[in-house]
Formats: C-alpha cells, sequence, structure tokens
C-alpha cells in the first residue's frame, strides 16, 4: 500500500513516541520573526539553553517594519523594541538574520522558498499559521506558538499528533480572471473554515499540475483559513525548476542526488488518504468573501446568502458578519463602495502577481478618494519588479508603490485601515479589525480583483473592468512569464 | 528544567462568551502583540469585543461584575482560528482563565493552550449552550472539569468533556510543557537528522555549510 508525502516525511523524522503518546518529530528548517520569537528566546535564556540547531535556524524582520521609510529607530518605539531583541537574540545564538537594510529581509513566506531554504520532503516550521505557505514546494510546513519556537530552537523537535490527510483533488482548467486565489476561497467557501480541522490538506490535479510555484504557495498559503494546519502539493518538474540556482539549493552532485530524494518523497500513486475531495475547476468563479471569516465567500456575479442558503448551525456568525461588514443578505457585492486596495502579504506579493496586476492596469486610473498600495513581498520581489518598470506603470495608475513588508494584512505597522473603512484585499483574513481598525472591514480577493475594485471604487468583476485585457480568450494564468 | 504539575480538575465559576469561528484577532488584536514579553496582555484579551474607540466598556460577560474571577470561558464552535499566535491563550490565561469549554477547537489554539496548561474540554454544542445558560444564570456556581473521568459537572448536572487522549494524558501526567522530555532525547534526534535524505547539503551531517 503506497504513502502519501505527508507520511513519507512524517516517518522520516520521527525520533521516538513520547510516554502521553504524541510524536516527537524533527525540524529541518526553522524560520523565525519578530513577533512570535522574544519570549521563546527569553524561555531560552531562562533555562540556560543555547540553540541547538541554529545552522537550520533563518530570522528576518516582516510584520511591524514601516513600507515607507528605513530609518532606525522606528517611530514606533515598542515596534524598535522588537526588531532590537530580535538582532540581539540571533546574533547572541549564531543565528543567520536577514534583517532591515539586507537585501534578503522580506516576508518570511516569501524569502524562504526564493533564497532556496524551503525544499521538499523538510519539515518547516515558523511562529505563523501561514508557514503552510512553504506546503507548495512538498515540504511539511506547518505555524507554532511561541513556547514551540522556543521547543525547537532548544531541541530542533516538536511533540506532535499526526494528521489525517485529505487528498484536494483539482481538475480542469481555469477561466478567464480566474486565479489560485479564487481556487482557495472556493476551496474554503467549500470546506469550510473548519472543515480542514485534524487534517493536511493535499492539493493534486490536472489544475494544480499546471500552477506555477507562485499560485501554488497561494494556494498553501490559505490552508489554515480551511482549518488545515499543513497544506502540500507534491514536487514536481516545476518544483525543481523554481529551485534550480537559489542561494541555498544544492549544486552539482548533490542537486542530483536531491532531485532523487525530491521525487522519491511524493506520494505514492496509490497513496491512502483518509478523505478525497474533488473540485471542478470550470465552475471557478472570481470569488470574493462578503463577511467575517474567509469561508464567507461568493462569486462575484453571485448574492449575497440569505437566511435560507445557511445552515441553522451558521446563522449565528452569517447575522454577525452582515450586521459587522453593513451588506444585504440577497444583494450583490459587486457595487460596495471601497476606500482602501490593498495588494500585497504573503498570500499575493510575488513577482508573478504584481506582473499580472500591472499587465491589467496600464492605462487605467485609480477612483479619487481610494488609497491603493501595492506592498511588495520582498526586496527580491521589489528589485526585479522595479528592473522591470512595473512601479512606474502602478503609480501611473494611481497606486502607491511601497517597501516590503506584512503591512496592511495585520496591520502591525503603521499601514492601518481607518474607522470602517472598507478595504479591497489581497491579503488572507477578513476576521473583525484584522486590518488595524476595530471597525474595519475586510473583503478578500485576488490581486487582478483589488485592482479592479481601486479603479472601480468599488468592488468589481475584474472581467469587466479589464474587458480589454482580460476578456475571453485572453490568457490569464497567473504564473511566470 | 522542569515538569508541570498533573492538572487532574479545573474547578471554576463559568463565563459565557457565544459565538461560532471566535478567531484570535478577536482574542488578542495584533495591535496589542507589540511587546517582548506577554506580561500585560490579560488586560487586552477580546480587547475590541469589550471597548469602544473611545475605551467606554460595551457591557461584555468578561467584564460583568459577576463574573469577576470566572476561570472558564463557554464558547462556541472551531474557537480560536486563525493565527498561530500564542498571544492568544496567553492573553486568556493572564486574564485568569485556566479552561475553555467549546464544541470544537481550532488545531494550532488548542495545541497551545495545552502547552501553558490550559484545558480546551470539547462538550457537545447543545451542552455548550446549556453549561453557557447555567453560568450566565447562575454566576457564582462552580464548575468542576474532570480531567481523567471526561466530564464537567455544575451542581447536580454533568455533561461529557472529550480531550484527545495525548491531551489527556499529557494533563494527568504534568507533562502539558514537553520540553524537558524532548531535550532527553538529543543523541536520537541527531541520529534522526544525520540519515535525512537533505543532511548532506544542509549541514545536518555535520559538515559546515556556509550560511546568510
Amino acid at each position: 500500500m503506497g504513502r502519501s508525502l505527508y507520511r513519507k516525511v512524517w516517518d522520516a523524522h520521527t525520533v521516538t513516541t513520547l510516554a502521553d503518546g504524541r510524536t516527537q518529530l524533527f525540524i529541518g528548517l526553522h524560520l523565525v520573526h519578530e513577533v512570535t520569537s522574544p519570549q521563546a528566546f527569553a524561555a531560552l535564556d531562562e533555562l540556560g539553553l543555547a540553540v541547538a540547531y541554529p545552522q537550520r535556524t533563518f530570522a528576518t524582520v516582516d510584520h511591524i517594519v514601516p513600507t515607507d521609510t528605513l530609518a532606525r529607530p522606528l517611530a514606533d518605539s515598542l515596534a524598535e523594541g522588537m526588531l532590537a531583541a530580535l538582532e540581539a537574540n540571533t546574533a547572541r545564538h549564531g543565528i543567520a538574520y536577514f534583517g532591515v537594510g539586507d537585501a534578503r529581509q522580506g516576508i518570511v513566506h516569501v524569502i524562504g522558498p526564493e533564497l532556496g531554504l524551503t525544499q521538499p520532503g523538510m519539515t518547516i516550521c515558523c511562529g505563523d499559521s501561514h508557514t503552510s505557505t512553504h506546503g507548495a514546494f512538498g515540504a511539511l510546513a506547518f505555524g507554532i506558538g511561541t513556547s514551540q519556537v522556543r521547543d525547537v530552537l532548544a531541541t530542533q523537535t516538536l511533540a506532535l499528533e499526526p494528521l489525517k490527510v485529505r487528498r484536494v483533488q483539482i481538475d480542469g482548467a481555469l477561466g478567464a480572471g480566474v486565479y489560485a486565489k479564487d481556487v482557495i476561497l472556493h476551496v474554503i467557501r467549500t470546506l469550510g473554515v473548519k472543515g480542514g480541522v485534524g487534517f493536511a490538506y493535499e492539493f493534486a490535479g490536472s489544475t494544480v499540475d499546471a500552477m506555477s510555484m507562485e499560485e501554488r504557495m497561494t494556494l498553501c498559503n490559505m490552508s489554515i483559513e480551511g482549518g488545515a494546519r499543513v497544506g502540500y502539493c507534491n514536487p514536481d518538474a516545476t518544483t525543481f525548476a523554481w529551485l534550480r540556482g537559489r542561494a541555498h539549493a544544492p549544486t552539482g552532485t548533490a542537486w542530483d542526488a536531491a532531485v532523487g530524494a525530491w521525487e522519491a518523497v511524493a506520494s505514492d500513486a496509490d497513496a491512502v488518504y483518509d478523505d478525497v475531495v474533488h473540485v471542478d475547476a470550470a465552475a471557478i468563479r472570481p470569488t470574493v468573501t462578503w463577511g467575517i471569516n474567509p469561508g464567507q465567500a461568493m462569486g462575484i456575479d453571485e448574492a449575497i446568502p440569505t437566511a435560507s442558503d445557511v445552515p441553522a448551525s451558521e446563522r449565528g456568525t452569517w447575522q454577525d458578519a452582515l450586521d459587522y461588514m453593513g451588506v444585504t443578505a440577497g444583494a450583490p457585492i459587486a457595487g460596495t463602495r471601497v476606500d482602501v486596495a490593498f495588494i500585497g502579504s504573503c498570500t499575493n506579493s510575488r513577482l508573478s502577481d504584481l506582473r499580472e496586476v500591472a499587465r491589467h492596469v496600464q492605462g487605467h486610473k485609480v477612483r479619487d478618494g481610494v488609497t491603493a498600495l501595492v506592498v511588495p513581498g520582498s526586496w527580491d520581489v521589489a528589485r526585479q519588479a522595479e528592473a522591470e518598470g512595473l512601479p512606474a506603470i502602478f503609480e501611473a495608475a494611481g497606486f502607491q508603490w511601497r517597501q516590503p513588508g506584512c503591512s496592511m494584512c495585520l496591520a502591525m505597522n503603521p499601514d492601518k485601515l481607518v474607522g470602517d473603512q472598507l478595504c479591497a484585499s489581497s491579503s488572507n483574513r477578513n476576521f473583525k479589525g484584522r486590518q488595524g481598525s476595530a471597525r474595519g472591514r475586510t473583503v478578500l480577493m485576488s490581486p487582478v480583483m483589488v485592482a479592479a475594485a481601486a479603479i472601480a471604487g468599488e468592488v468589481a468583476d475584474a472581467r469587466s473592468v479589464f474587458a480589454g485585457s482580460l476578456g475571453d480568450g485572453a490568457s490569464t494564468r497567473g504564473g511566470e512569464a | 528544567m522542569k515538569l508541570g504539575q498533573p492538572i487532574p480538575t479545573v474547578v471554576g465559576r463559568g463565563v459565557f462568551v457565544p459565538g461560532d469561528d471566535i478567531d484570535t484577532d478577536r482574542i488578542i488584536p495584533a495591535r496589542f502583540m507589540k511587546c517582548v514579553t506577554f506580561d500585560g496582555l490579560g488586560a487586552y484579551a477580546f480587547h475590541d469585543e469589550r471597548f469602544r474607540e473611545d475605551g467606554s466598556s460595551k457591557g461584555h460577560p468578561l467584564d460583568a461584575a459577576a463574573h469577576a474571577g470566572a476561570s472558564v470561558l463557554v464558547s462556541g464552535r472551531n474557537f480560536g482560528c486563525g493565527s498561530s499566535r500564542e498571544h492568544a491563550p496567553q492573553a486568556l490565561y493572564r486574564f485568569g482563565l485556566r479552561a475553555v469549554l467549546a464544541p470544537s477547537f481550532a488545531e494550532i489554539f488548542a495545541g497551545n493552550c495545552t502547552t501553558l496548561g490550559i484545558v480546551c474540554g470539547v462538550v457537545g454544542a447543545d451542552d455548550a449552550d446549556a453549561i453557557g445558560a447555567a453560568v450566565t444564570a447562575e454566576p457564582g456556581a462552580v464548575l468542576t472539569l474532570d480531567v481523567a473521568g471526561g466530564r464537567v459537572a455544575l451542581g447536580d448536572r454533568n455533561w461529557p468533556m472529550a480531550l484527545p487522549a495525548s491531551t489527556r494524558e499529557a494533563l494527568l501526567s504534568g507533562r502539558w510543557d514537553p520540553l524537558q522530555e524532548l531535550a532527553e532525547q538529543a543523541a536520537a534526534v541527531s541520529r534522526v537528522a544525520r540519515a535525512l535524505p537533505y543532511a548532506a547539503w544542509t549541514g545536518l551531517d555535520g559538515a559546515e555549510v556556509s550560511r546568510g
């Protein structure tokens, strides 16, 4: 009987079974950032422990960095304190640190893959739930709490229960204006925000096979929004081509050995799954959220659910969402006024996202009264975008071109909503207050849909706003050129 | 390093915060995570649910005088969904809560709670509502969570309470903080690391690999 990638990677990293029955699992790569690590380092110091595997630990700063200046000290003294703590902790423990001013700095889930640190068959952890992003490479990657960050720092292992594995089989071609973001919003909408609790999601099928690495990262990134702590794609030629030549990728004979090992870690054709679900890619429309969790999503041409559309058990959250968002059951979401447009985050801030947006916004102008930001995921993304002239295109269309960071995804830096502003956002969470204002409202969508909303001044169908460049038959793949 | 104390029971008064899918941003808004210690986070637990922007109280159950000192939070499905931030259970703990009863929990949140010795007891959806109604009607009544027996009792009423087997064992044995056990395996960890397919090109086989 064949094994899934999940099972193979789990088995290869298993150290022992602990007294309470949990598995002690070795962690091949530990990524660290400023928000969830200071207390872990403090605990280590209190216990007099060293970092066990500093050579497998890499740190950067992303959540709190401003996107308009690199000047130190940061204007926000609390943020400066976090930054200083990370600098001191990484220096003291001999951990590689990509800090402010370093050409490699960026959102942790963008730079891990970019530097070739993220590789197939690894276990990868970070004190951040969107660590599932790295699963795009066929890694077993998941978010952990700060006590677990401490455990990994001290021992390079974790105490864990294995997950069940659900194969999410997605087949068919995506329509014009439909992207990986729409696919994952559709999957979460279908399976529910708690449908994945206890599961790892294996994304497979012809749609996934045809996706670029960047699209697969978008897909895996939001696994956790469906309750699945882990999401992954099986590694293939696309994966290997993407990794080749990256700073931390193996070279020479090690490269050949690596490719052999990576091919072997993919799920066997006869692998056994705890569950299999099928998704028809052709049925997916440009998808946006209307509520206060990522499962409260709808096709752009559908109506906001009415009470009879919602199971009785979800009606409380449905009513709460209608009240909070100020939207009307049965009404379209298209036409909802937008105050802010945000293109960025670990979900959608990579070069292909920016290229695709730039391709469509040429000749258009952001509507008066809308603040529109483009925040690249890393300095590497920013440099490449600059080399291709993308910032000039964004600025000509009325978007602000900012410096890399998490920015308005969770608003721990100065980029925040004010009052009950509504933001069309390419990020991953539309929770109440997520974008920095306790009354702020978020509508999640693909970067191209965010651009369409910015230009229309309201939630809009990108297929109409960009009819010239996104009409039927136009190439719409979000992948690398 | 030290082992924790066994947690066979949690005994305390309850407070009901109804609603499904209560996410970690609601439990602790991100702007309060700009800190290098968890001290003081208790004041910000559920901050935006409890206070208006001008700082006035919204009359949240956590602020009701009758519920002051409650240590068991009762809530809805998928409690703690969203972020992996341990700031969420840390805020609840520092607010004074020692257990959460809900029909289901987000996985990372529940794991973070166990590591802190917070009991996440799974109760039926109807039972959660019943317990919530009971503690709301009788804020002074004391709940007893029996970890070993898998029951929640309030006066002469009681309800089944489930925990994952390993969590139950960890709480009962005092091994809910696994660090010491993990650290004892250093030699076995090294053997596993050296045998990994990627050991050769990542330095896990003992060879120096240039970094940074």
